[in-house]
C-alpha cells in the first residue's frame, strides 16, 4: 500500500440521520466546523469546502463518489489548485451506523501522499472537528476548538 | 464504566502506549506486524489491543483476510478538550520552558 490512509471513530448521542444532515448542511457546519461544507450530495456532483473563521475563502473541492443518507457517504478532497490534477485528489468516507442509542461515526481518509502537506494537516483537523461536532449535537455547544488556527 | 474512564484505564499502562505509538508512527498493521520488535507475547499484544479497541483509541478494518490497526486520536483530543485546554495558560508554558531549560530534558 503505497498511499496513506486514516480512520476517525466517535460516537455521538443522536440519530444518524441528525449526524449526516450536521456533516453536509452549512448552516450546521459553520456553527462546529467554521466552515461550510456546499453540494447537492449526488454522485458525479462538485462539493466546496468555504472556511468561514475569517473571510469567505475555499479550501477544498471534490467530486461526490456514492451517497446513501444516512449511513454513507464517499468524496473525493484537493485543494482548488490541485482540482485538475487527480493524482493530488485523496478521498474521505463517511459511515454512520446506530449503535444503541447512539451514532458511530468513522471517517476514512485515504489515498493520501504520504508525508504531504495535507497528511499532515488532516490528520490534525479530524480530530478537531469530529470532538467538536460530537460536543454540538450533545450539548448545542460547539468546542472552541479553532481559536489560534 | 464511563467511556472516558476506559480511555483513561487504556492509557495508562506502557505496553499499551508503546502500540498507540507504533499505530501512530505507522497505520493499518496486522497483529504479526505490530508483534514484530516488540517484547511481548502475541497473546498480550491481542489483549492490549483488545482493551484498546474498547476504549476506541484504536479502530480496526478487515482488507482480504488481514484485519489492520488504526490509531484512533478522536478520545485523545477529548480529554485534550475537556482535561487541558482549561488548565492552559501562557504562564504554565513558560514554567514548562523553564523547566525543561534548567533541566536540560531532552523530552519532545
Amino acid at each position: 500500500m503505497s498511499k496513506a490512509q486514516f480512520m476517525y471513530v466517535t460516537y455521538i448521542a443522536a440519530t444518524p440521520e441528525r449526524v449526516f444532515a450536521a456533516l453536509t448542511e452549512p448552516e450546521f457546519t459553520r456553527q462546529y466546523w467554521d466552515a461550510e461544507n456546499v453540494s447537492d450530495w449526488k454522485p458525479g456532483s462538485r462539493w466546496e469546502h468555504w472556511r468561514t473563521d475569517g473571510p469567505r475563502k475555499l479550501a477544498m473541492v471534490g467530486k461526490i463518489v456514492e451517497s446513501a443518507p444516512p449511513r454513507r457517504l464517499v468524496f473525493t478532497w484537493a485543494t482548488p489548485s490541485d482540482e485538475a490534477n487527480p493524482a493530488k485528489h485523496s478521498r474521505v468516507t463517511y459511515e454512520i451506523e446506530a449503535v444503541g442509542d447512539m451514532a458511530r461515526l468513522t471517517v476514512t481518509h485515504d489515498e493520501l501522499e504520504p508525508g504531504s502537506e495535507m497528511l499532515q494537516g488532516i490528520s490534525t483537523g479530524w480530530p478537531r472537528v469530529l470532538s467538536s461536532l460530537k460536543s454540538f449535537l450533545e450539548t448545542g455547544r460547539a468546542l472552541r476548538t479553532w481559536a489560534g488556527r | 464504566m464511563k467511556h472516558i474512564d476506559k480511555v483513561f484505564k487504556a492509557l495508562a499502562d506502557p505496553s499499551r502506549r508503546q502500540l498507540l505509538d507504533r499505530l501512530h508512527a505507522h497505520g493499518g498493521l496486522t497483529l504479526t506486524e505490530l508483534c514484530e520488535h516488540l517484547e511481548m507475547s502475541r497473546q498480550a499484544v491481542s489483549q492490549h489491543l483488545g482493551i484498546l479497541e474498547g476504549a476506541n483509541l484504536v479502530v480496526t478494518v478487515w482488507h482480504g483476510r488481514e484485519k489492520l490497526h488504526y490509531l484512533n486520536p478522536v478520545p485523545v483530543h477529548e480529554i485534550y478538550d475537556r482535561w487541558i485546554r482549561k488548565f492552559e495558560s501562557k504562564r504554565l508554558g513558560a514554567l514548562r520552558d523553564l523547566k525543561s531549560r534548567l533541566e536540560g530534558d531532552a523530552d519532545e
